[in-house]
């Protein structure tokens, strides 16, 4: 369809306003359908199991004990599992997962945790209990599973450009300012509360997969193509996602595994990921090593940013990171350099993770630019504003929309940046503590996919919305409802939403930040449409007081049809249906997305600043996040309340990554040591700041006629940085290894004890 | 997990006839008591713990209690809750480093379930423990070798530890009934019998399946905590997040402030030892001494002199002292 020229939307009832979650009620009262909720008659139960070595082939597996306990129904191996594929190359957001090979494909170990067989029996205890009874048996070779990357073997043998202009090396060579650095970031997991789960249902040669995804259309693809179907005979739904952060954007090998029991036993089967294994087998951030190196002149003004980072990846699949994705737009500089490198270790795929690129990458090269800052005796806030491009220096567009000065200057006024002593260790609180001031800017994408979108306005008065997207714990259910009030003049009850459902008109993934944006152009004009054919329908129905009435004439307002101006007359919409006895008039709308287009006119990105406070107690070696003032410019909120919601929880992640997530391989066995919630330690409540969030209102119309873009990973991006910044500040410690742990800060001055 | 049998008793006899079936109250026992459940239960699903019968002593009457005795001492029923133990009266008056100390274990939920003796006999967090994938573990299969020792172990013991075993004992609440001398009450087959808390966790050495004192039969009824004298407490936890995770570092501290002189002094320290770890090199420091920096630095100096780290727990040692002498100066300063 032809791409429209967007008409600004800036007056609205509903768009912008604070507004509660639609589908609250259903959480709250336990009555919203999970994948893993889903239940049929005569489901079975599946449970895998894992490999126990890190790289090697199987030599035997004795499952014959494991056959005969109660209730087992089978155990599937390499060698009775059934056909399954590999995809075809992936195309736009079709075809896409991080580990390509099929389960149980042969007896290859690659990773700890691989699934080696799989257990089916009528309870879960039974099929665990079964699982747990076979015996493996493996040919070990030697496995790599060392965080040491730079400098190591790449796949590539060499460094890749991402992007580069003017000559980095000279300019880095002839500095008066430099600063070279290494900063190293650990393999972090996901851990959503809801473990990814499948329940597969196969009944004359059709799939229904009840599944944990954020991606249901790729989902759908993907599982046809690899169980050998045409995709019209799949269907995958995710009413609900107990989030996923990332996790849960391509399908893993679990979902396989369930789909191919149910096909080969024909009869549901239920497959939830255990704990440990989602330490595993279903991505997780790679272990990354960045060395940013910066030049600059004495007054702060950046000559050259070299910025190179290598990630692991899995033996067969090549996850890049994409750290520098921001390198060469952040800042202006007319020396740039950045490259990537991945090397291969004996780990299982490794995904995106919130922010994926940026998040890691900023704290990178925002931990350089405090270092420099250090360096020039230059106020950080200073520095930043000191290098503000005044275009896409990487691309020579201009940017859409671009308020990170603004960003910064709000951020420091309401965190009181002027206040603060840049002596380390200089500051206390009340109770003299030491206190630690910190600053990073942010950045993340801003665009929009492909999008259909189909809006009905039926007899019973309600609208109906429908697309192939799904709420993954963001309030997509909200926001949708919200652009089809605007455009209805609906109050939000009279519209049910309909998502997460392959079947659907296909709409975006949840990821990138960019279901919301994507969704605006289809929503409102299936809207649009709908009410045409609503006004149409009023001129040419017998009884209707609008009949052989002109459509120009009329309007559709507050759910009304009336003569256009005329607040008195009106019909509602439902007793025009009712009058003409049609069920419902509905309305098509499709929009291509700007993603990977060439032809951008503009570069689009969301911008931010973030400012953090942490207390130190040098006696106790007790760091504290106290405070965060986060300034956010990302375009028009549609939701206030559920966007806040976002940059909080980025914030608390964010705490988490910088002082407390790693996954520890043991390096022996190959496998991640600490995967359990217990062992693995994110943040409590007792480790939250007070967190101050601030929406710079800037509409971004050239992305989509309501102006918005996207908070859902903007809120993650520099926070580390920005508190590792305030932990130098407090402490006179950089720590450039991530998390920073107690040992880190225990030679701080002031910590006199050996 | 494996299939086991339940049988629930309301009576100690009946508890102990049962259990005395046991070849052994240690690693391996084929009966165990449950009474919260927190902990045995996680144990039973990673099928660490494989007892073919388990008896349920909650519903025995009268072990839930908080009773002040005629001497003086407080008895603690071994089904007394947590949360209950951390708010009795008698706990927060008289014994506040217990309170203390239960307050900044696990989560109120874990607490409201968790009992006195389930908490004593908590066993540790050594994830190869916990772990069948790893052969090597001599606390679960005796003679095996230990992971730990060349593996992941940043949280592992530094006092107390073998070439056999370095696994953290976890506990919280031991480490306060360390400095409060608690007394265990026991019933077993040959009758009654009560076993001071020093004298009823085991080093590891070369036998790290055997923790504790009990044998084949025996059901902690009660603890009791001997009259104090007026004094000041302090527990002190330190650890990676704020709440919900076990010590880094934690110090139990007992004490008097007498004319400028430090008496009665105890402490005991959680999260370093292979068991709580009381410290008498500390205490023998600090008593009869005017309170100051130097002689709290001297005393964690003492307390540690013994410590045996390896890699990535060396920084243990530094922490100890300061959570050590944080807790002195505060108490002092109380
Ligand atoms: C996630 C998590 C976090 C935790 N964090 C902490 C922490 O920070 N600090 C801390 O101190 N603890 C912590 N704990 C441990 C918790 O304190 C223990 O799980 C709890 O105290 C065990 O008590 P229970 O009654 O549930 O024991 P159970 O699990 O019922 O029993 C434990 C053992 O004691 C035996 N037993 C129980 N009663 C008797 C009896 N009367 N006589 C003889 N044997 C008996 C059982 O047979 C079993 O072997 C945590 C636990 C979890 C799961
Ligand atoms: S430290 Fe003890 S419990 Fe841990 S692996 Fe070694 S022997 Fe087993």
């Amino acid at each position: 369809m032809e791409q429209q020229t967007p008409q600004p939307i800036t007056e609205s009832k509903i768009v912008g306003v604070p507004t509660p979650r639609i589908d609250g009620p259903l959480k709250t009262t336990g009555t919203a359908m999970y994948s893993s909720d889903h239940h049929f008659p005569g489901l079975v139960y599946a449970w895998p199991v894992t490999a126990t070595i890190a790289s090697g082939t199987i030599s035997g597996i004795d499952s014959s004990s494991a056959e005969k306990m109660p209730g087992v129904l089978a155990i599937y191996t390499h060698k009775n599992i059934g056909p399954l594929y590999r995809t075809p190359p992936s195309a736009g957001f079709s075809m896409i997962l991080d580990e390509r090979r099929p389960p149980l494909e042969d007896e290859i170990v690659r990773y700890y945790g691989q699934y080696v067989a799989v257990a089916i029996a009528h309870t879960v205890e039974q099929a665990r209990a079964a699982a747990e009874a076979v015996k493996v048996t493996y040919n070990k070779t030697p496995h790599d599973t060392s965080d040491k990357l730079l400098d190591t073997p790449t796949i590539a043998g060499k460094l890749k450009e991402v992007t580069k202009r003017g000559d980095t090396a000279a300019a880095l060579a002839g500095a008066a300012y430099k600063h070279d650095a290494v900063y190293s970031t650990p393999t972090e997991t996901h851990n959503p509360i809801e473990l990814h789960a499948s329940v597969a249902v196969y009944k004359d040669g059709k799939f229904t997969l009840y599944e944990t995804s954020q991606a249901v259309v790729n989902h759908r693809d993907v599982m046809a193509a690899m169980l050998g179907v045409p995709p019209e005979n799949v269907q995958v739904i995710t009413r609900f996602l107990g989030s996923g952060f990332g996790g849960k954007l391509w399908p893993w090998p679990h979902a396989l595994l369930a789909a191919a029991s149910a096909r080969n036993l024909n009869r549901p089967v239920k497959l939830v990921v255990g704990r440990s294994m989602m330490f595993q087998s279903v991505g997780h951030r790679p272990a990354i090593d960045q060395r940013v190196q910066l030049a600059a002149d004495k007054s702060g003004k950046l000559l050259a940013i070299q910025h190179d980072y290598v990630n692991h990846t899995s033996m067969l699949d090549d996850y890049d990171e994409g750290c520098a994705e921001s390198t060469g737009f952040m800042y202006s500089c007319p020396n740039v350099l950045a490259t990537s490198g991945l090397v291969r270790r004996n780990v299982g795929t490794p995904t995106s993770m919130r922010g994926p690129g940026a998040v890691p990458g900023l704290y990178a090269l925002e931990s350089a630019m405090d270092e420099l800052a250090t360096k020039l005796n230059i106020d950080p806030v200073q520095l930043r504003l000191l290098n503000e491009p005044e275009k896409d220096e990487s691309t020579g567009q201009p940017f859409s929309s671009r308020h990170l000065k603004e960003c910064l200057t709000v951020g420091a006024e309401k965190f009181g940046w002027a206040k603060r002593n840049p002596a380390v260790g200089s500051m206390k609180d009340a109770e003299g503590r030491t206190l630690g001031w910190g600053v990073a800017a942010c950045t993340w994408i801003a665009t929009r996919t492909d999008a259909e979108v189909n809006v009905e306005l039926r007899q019973d008065g309600a609208a109906r919305v429908a697309c192939g997207t799904q709420d993954i714990g963001t309030g997509t259910y909200t926001a949708v409802a919200q652009m089809v009030a605007h455009e209805t003049g609906l109050p939000l009850q009279r519209i049910d939403v309909v998502i997460g459902d392959s079947g659907l008109p296909p709409g975006p993934i949840s990821g990138g930040s960019w279901a919301t944006a994507s969704v605006v152009p289809a929503a409102l004009q299936a809207a649009q449409q709908a009410r045409k054919q609503l006004l149409s329908l009023s001129t040419k129905t017998d009884g209707c007081p609008f009949k052989d009435k002109s459509v120009d004439e009329l309007e559709f307002v507050d759910g009304v049809v009336r003569i256009k101006g005329q607040s008195s007359g009106g019909v509602p919409f439902a007793e025009i249906l009712k009058t003409a006895n049609v069920r419902s008039v509905s309305g098509t709308g499709k929009s291509t997305g700007l993603f990977g287009d060439p032809n951008q006119k503009f570069s689009f990105h969301s911008f931010g600043a973030q400012f953090a406070e942490v207390t130190w107690q040098p006696e106790i070696a007790r760091l504290h996040v106290s405070r965060v003032v986060t300034v956010i410019d990302a375009g028009r909120m549609i939701n206030p309340r559920a966007a806040r919601n976002q940059i909080e929880g980025a914030v608390v992640m964010g705490v988490g990554m910088a002082m407390l997530e790693a996954t520890e391989y043991d390096h022996r066995s190959g496998g991640p040591i600490n995967a359990s919630l217990a062992d693995y330690i994110v943040a409590v409540n007792a480790d939250c700041p007070n967190i101050d969030v601030t929406f710079l209102d800037y509409p971004d119309f050239n992305l989509n006629p309501l102006g918005a873009r996207g908070v859902g990973e903007i809120g993650l991006a520099g926070i580390a940085a920005a508190i590792t910044n305030a932990v130098h500040h407090a402490t006179g410690i950089r720590v450039r290894n991530l998390p920073v742990r107690i040992e880190d800060l225990l030679v701080a001055p002031g910590n006199k004890t050996s | 997990m494996i299939d086991f049998e339940l049988t629930r008793v309301g009576t100690p006899d009946a508890a102990v006839q049962i259990a005395a079936a046991t070849p052994t109250a240690q690693q391996g026992a084929t009966v165990r008591f449950i009474a919260g459940g927190t902990n045995l239960i996680d144990y039973m699903k990673l099928d660490v713990e494989t007892p073919q019968h388990l008896v349920d002593i909650n519903r025995i009457p009268d072990l839930a209690k908080v009773e002040k005795q005629p001497d003086g001492s407080l008895k603690i029923g071994a089904l007394v809750r947590n949360s209950d133990l951390a708010q009795a009266p008698e706990v927060l008056a008289e014994y506040p480093v217990l309170s203390q100390a239960l307050l900044s274990g696990a989560s109120a939920q874990l607490r409201n379930k968790a009992t006195t003796s389930g908490n004593l006999l908590q066993r540790t967090r050594c994830p190869y423990f916990r772990d069948l994938a790893y052969a090597e573990c001599n606390k679960r299969t005796p003679g095996s070798g230990c992971a730990a020792i060349g593996g992941y172990h940043r949280n592992h013991a530094i006092l107390g530890v073998s070439d056999q075993c370095i696994a953290t004992h976890a506990s919280d609440m031991d480490v306060a009934l360390m400095v409060l001398d608690a007394v265990i009450h026991v019933q077993g087959i040959k009758g009654n019998r009560t076993i001071p808390i020093g004298e009823f966790y085991k080093l590891p050495g070369t036998t790290p399946h055997i923790e504790n004192a009990l044998e084949p039969g025996d059901l902690i009824t009660h603890v009791t905590l001997p009259a104090l004298p007026e004094t000041k407490q302090i527990y002190l936890k330190l650890r990676d997040r704020a709440s919900y995770e076990f010590a880094l570092a934690s110090a139990a501290i007992v004490m008097q402030v007498q004319g400028g002189r430090l008496r009665h002094v105890r402490v005991a320290m959680g999260g370093v030892g292979t068991r709580p770890w009381r410290m008498p090199e500390a205490e023998h420091a600090l008593e009869g001494q005017a309170p100051g920096e130097g002689v709290f630095r001297a005393a964690a100096d003492a307390a540690l002199k013994t410590a045996r780290p390896h890699t990535d727990n060396a920084f243990k040692i530094p922490l100890a002292k300061l959570c050590m002498i944080r807790a002195l100066t505060t108490v002092t300063n109380a």
